[in-house]
């Protein structure tokens, strides 16, 4: 009764921070739509549904949202191994690196790639602009941190006993990597490819952008539809289309990610120097880190270019708010709005996803509690296969009367980021938190540990690395984050992504130089506080 | 513990650098009368600081604005938030969404000020008495002169640009995600009547380039642009060529004055606003030579004040239309949804 009772409470919490946050806004959108005028009225829906252009545009999303999760895995894969398995100087800064374009505003990243693979771009020969290779790249730069981090999360903390015990019974690396490293693995893995299928299913900027309005994902048609049409029964279709389509993923990845055998006792490998037998995973690392690199460094060369030359105006211009042009705010005051919203979405963040991953990694002792926690578990992955326009609409149309009167809430901006924020932050650390063997835990518990003191000894030194991998994860996720934030109220205190976007929507070659300066200057706060987050790693934790 | 402590110390200084905590702003003074003003308009918005802190001053309220997505996203906005509305008054809405907020009442009637020449700008019929033009512009083609300068004359008219001299020269934001790319879907109407998917299927076959947004077009494949791209006619403002100029002091781009089409900014105070007076006297400031004479600068706009004074760029390059396309906006409301989709169709055959 009282593990119940215990149970519930924790799950309470960010129980009902969705059902505010998210079920209701969106609720009241399909409502909308459901109920034009106050009646029941499901039969323009289903028109919708039956329109061939719905089929067109879901069928769109799925193969190019798989796609890209495919080459997500595959080139993150071996990054994940070199990055967190073998150790070499600099690694934490090409971590740290790799991170950035995950933080970068699409608009920007769409002009970078277009004018590395536009007609007349340095790439422009491959023919690639404005065809589904681009789309599909795009999609792939932005999710394979999420693949890297997800993974070499789990890959550092994994017990290096069974692969040792293989090896010395004769088995190849291949076999050893096959048989043992990569089911252990698994479980990460199907986390980090559902999540960035979920990201590459609802990402909207990249596909117009690149694919140059040619093919339409049904986050864009969302996005037409609601804020252009004001079609709201055709857009209720097809964010019940989303919702469906999470829940089948969802279901689907809980199956697959199941963990084999929860290793008893772990001894974590310290991270080897590279040898010979690494140099393919070397190499593919390298390759990936340089196709990551082409686009941030075009956005570097165009900050730099001051009317054919080349210069630092443009980052001198960022500071001032006078230099001529209507900047809204100097863009360090932006940025520090940016940074205050990160760290709010990110205790959220954590704390709510603390709390989520903790219920359902609890060992069930019936098959109904097991149930529960497999759907709370999959509840709280939805705010990621949702549009973000739904949301935010939702939020002015729901949020509205007390005791809800939040739509203006300065905290609203970060509520909305951690919940985009919160999926990751599970996922990380549930696959690692599931693989300590509960006996551990009875065994403190039977020595007279309360459950806090269990906690602090059991769980927190197993969890404490992916922890930080997460706390960098949904900083990262808040500062770039600008689907959300656009359709909520900025109120005057813009964040930087919201400056960017503004500035190089304006004509003027001083404003597109200062768009791309003011996006190194993100990513490169980015690439910083990644670089911290590594550092406040503690080593001897591990070891325990 | 040394570690709790850390951590402990840790979290304190990071939630002092949060917005949790904020000052909360009183709204409304001790007998009750609204102290603040709420402005809802889309993400261009922008004024001088001097110019807002002089209102607040003159006037004895706070200024709030809420800034977010485009004059669609705000018009749907307001439509669906109706019933409780965001904010006192609007600034924004274009006169492709008119019709919109106008059918949806969501406005309530202006009766304060109204800039010199203004009225000029008026919507047809009763929709003058609740949205008030703030500022106007034009999209128009704009062609690279110093391309066309060598490569022989450039295009003039809407039909030059289906010609094979100017095959693959042309880029141009989408109708389906950009306003200047709606506008000139509007021109073609204006044109062509019920035959503009032909043109839009001949400017296709023509090589014409579709991007999603005007930062694509401009930036990235304009060979006057930010990017440095090849193709050297975009579709973009009257006044874009005021922000192309170079060492010599001449522009190197012009506006083709036979494509444009007219866009007017409105201005009004909201129904249900919990500040109605204070919203008056808001439009009325956005309506003082003072801001429209900011206009240009803070918004790239022109004023809709006959008599604002333009900055020296745009009095010397940034030429406008005598007789600019124009649709009725309750054509537009009536048919947008049929032309966007038909549109897309074709684009993406």
């Amino acid at each position: 009764m009282r593990r119940t009772l215990a149970l519930v409470g924790l799950a309470a919490g960010p129980v009902l921070v969705l059902a505010v946050f998210f079920v209701l806004p969106v609720g009241g959108m399909l409502a909308q739509g459901v109920w034009p005028d106050g009646r029941f009225d499901p039969g323009a829906v289903l028109d919708v549904l039956a329109r061939p252009r719905t089929r067109r545009v879901v069928w769109f999303t799925v193969w190019s949202a798989g796609l890209a999760t495919l080459v997500s895995v595959l080139l993150g894969l071996p990054a994940a191994y070199v990055l967190h398995r073998l150790a070499f100087p600099g690694r934490a800064a090409v971590r740290a690196a790799l991170l950035v374009p995950f933080v970068l505003p699409t608009v920007v990243v769409g002009v970078a790639f277009r004018q590395l693979l536009g007609e007349a771009g340095p790439l422009g020969f491959l023919g690639f602009d404005g065809t589904p290779v681009a789309i599909v790249a795009g999609l792939a730069f932005f999710n394979v941190a999420v693949v890297i981090r997800t993974v070499g999360a789990t890959w550092e903390s994994l017990d290096a006993r069974p692969a040792e015990a293989a090896a010395a019974l004769g088995a190849s690396p291949r076999q050893v990597f096959l048989t043992v490293t990569l089911p252990a693995l698994r479980p990460a893995l199907v986390s980090a490819a559902s999540v960035v299928f979920l990201f590459c299913a609802t990402s909207f900027g990249v596909v117009l952008t690149l694919g140059g309005l040619r093919y339409s994902s049904v986050e864009s048609e969302i996005y037409l539809l609601t804020t252009q049409l004001l079609d709201l029964p055709a857009a209720a279709a097809l964010s019940l289309v989303q919702l469906a389509a999470v829940t089948v993923l969802l279901t689907l990845a809980s199956r697959l990610r199941a963990t084999p055998d929860p290793s008893t006792a772990r001894q974590v490998a310290r991270p080897g120097r590279p040898r010979r037998a690494d140099l393919p995973q070397v190499a593919a690392t390298v390759t990936l880190l340089a196709l990551v690199a082409a686009p941030v460094l075009a956005l570097l060369l165009g900050s730099l270019r001051v009317d054919d030359a080349w210069g630092l105006a443009h980052y001198r211009a960022l500071t001032d708010a006078e230099s001529g042009q209507a900047l809204l705010v100097p863009v360090t005051e932006a940025l520090v709005t940016s940074l205050r919203t990160a760290v709010d979405a990110t205790w959220m963040a954590l704390l709510l996803g603390g709390l989520v991953a903790l219920v359902v990694t609890r060992r069930s002792r019936t098959r109904a509690e097991r149930r529960v926690r497999g759907v709370l578990d999959g509840f709280f992955m939805l705010p990621l296969g949702v549009s973000a326009v739904t949301l935010g609409f939702g939020f002015l149309v729901t949020l509205d009367e007390p005791p809800l009167a939040l739509r203006d809430s300065p905290l609203l901006v970060p509520v909305a980021q951690a919940l985009v924020a919160l999926p990751l932050v599970v996922r990380t650390l549930v696959p690692v938190l599931s693989s300590v063997d509960d006996r551990q835990r009875q065994a403190a518990a039977s020595l007279g540990a309360g459950p806090l003191r269990v906690l602090a000894t059991v769980d927190l030194p197993v969890v404490w690395r992916p922890l930080l991998a997460a706390a960098g994860f949904a900083f990262a996720v808040s500062l770039g984050e600008f689907g959300a934030t656009a359709f909520l109220a900025r109120d005057e205190h813009p964040t930087l992504p919201v400056v960017i976007f503004q500035l190089i929507g304006r004509p003027g070659a001083e404003n597109y130089g200062m768009a791309l300066a003011a996006s190194v200057v993100l990513a490169a706060t980015t690439a910083l506080v990644m670089l911290l987050v590594e550092r406040l790693r503690v080593p001897s934790v591990g070891a325990f | 513990m040394r570690r709790m402590l850390a951590l402990s110390a840790l979290s304190l200084a990071l939630t002092s650098c949060s917005l949790a905590g904020g000052d909360d702003d009183k709204a409304e003074d001790a007998d009750g009368t609204p102290t603040e003003i709420v402005l809802v308009t889309h993400e261009s918005f922008a004024l001088p600081d001097e110019l807002v802190a002089a209102f607040e001053e003159e006037s004895g309220y706070d200024l709030t604005i809420k800034a977010s997505g485009d004059a669609g996203a705000l018009t749907n906005k307001l439509v669906l938030t109706k019933d409780s509305p965001t904010g006192d008054a609007v600034f924004g809405i274009d006169n492709t969404f008119a019709s919109r907020a106008l059918d949806e009442g969501v406005l309530a009637t202006y009766d304060g000020e109204r800039a010199s020449g203004a009225r000029e700008y008026d919507l047809p019929g009763g929709g003058a008495d609740f949205l008030v033009p703030v500022d106007t512009g034009n999209v128009c083609m704009n062609v690279d002169t110093t391309y066309f300068g060598e490569a022989g004359p450039g295009p003039q008219t809407l039909e030059d640009l289906t010609k094979p001299e100017f095959k693959d020269l042309l880029v141009l934001p989408g109708a389906t995600t950009s306003s200047p790319g709606l506008a000139f879907l509007l021109t073609t109407v204006a044109a062509f009547g019920d035959e503009w998917p032909a043109y839009w299927e001949s400017l296709l076959d023509n090589g014409a380039k579709v991007t999603e947004g005007w930062s694509d077009a401009y930036q990235v494949d304009f060979t006057q642009g930010g990017g440095g791209g090849d193709r050297p006619i975009v579709l973009s403002y009257d006044s874009s060529p005021a922000f192309t100029i170079d060492d010599s002091g001449a522009s190197t781009t012009k506006a083709l004055l036979d494509t444009c089409f007219q866009q007017v900014e409105y201005a009004g105070v909201l129904a249900g606003a919990e500040n109605p007076e204070g919203a008056e006297a808001l439009i009325e400031f956005l309506e003082t030579t003072e801001v429209q004479e900011a206009l240009p600068d803070a918004m790239y706009v022109f004023p809709v004040d006959a008599n604002a004074k333009l900055p020296q760029a745009w009095a010397d390059f940034a030429v406008r239309p005598v007789d600019p396309w124009t649709v009725d906006p309750d054509e537009i409301a009536a048919h947008r949804d049929a032309w966007l989709t038909e549109w897309s169709d074709v684009i993406s055959r």
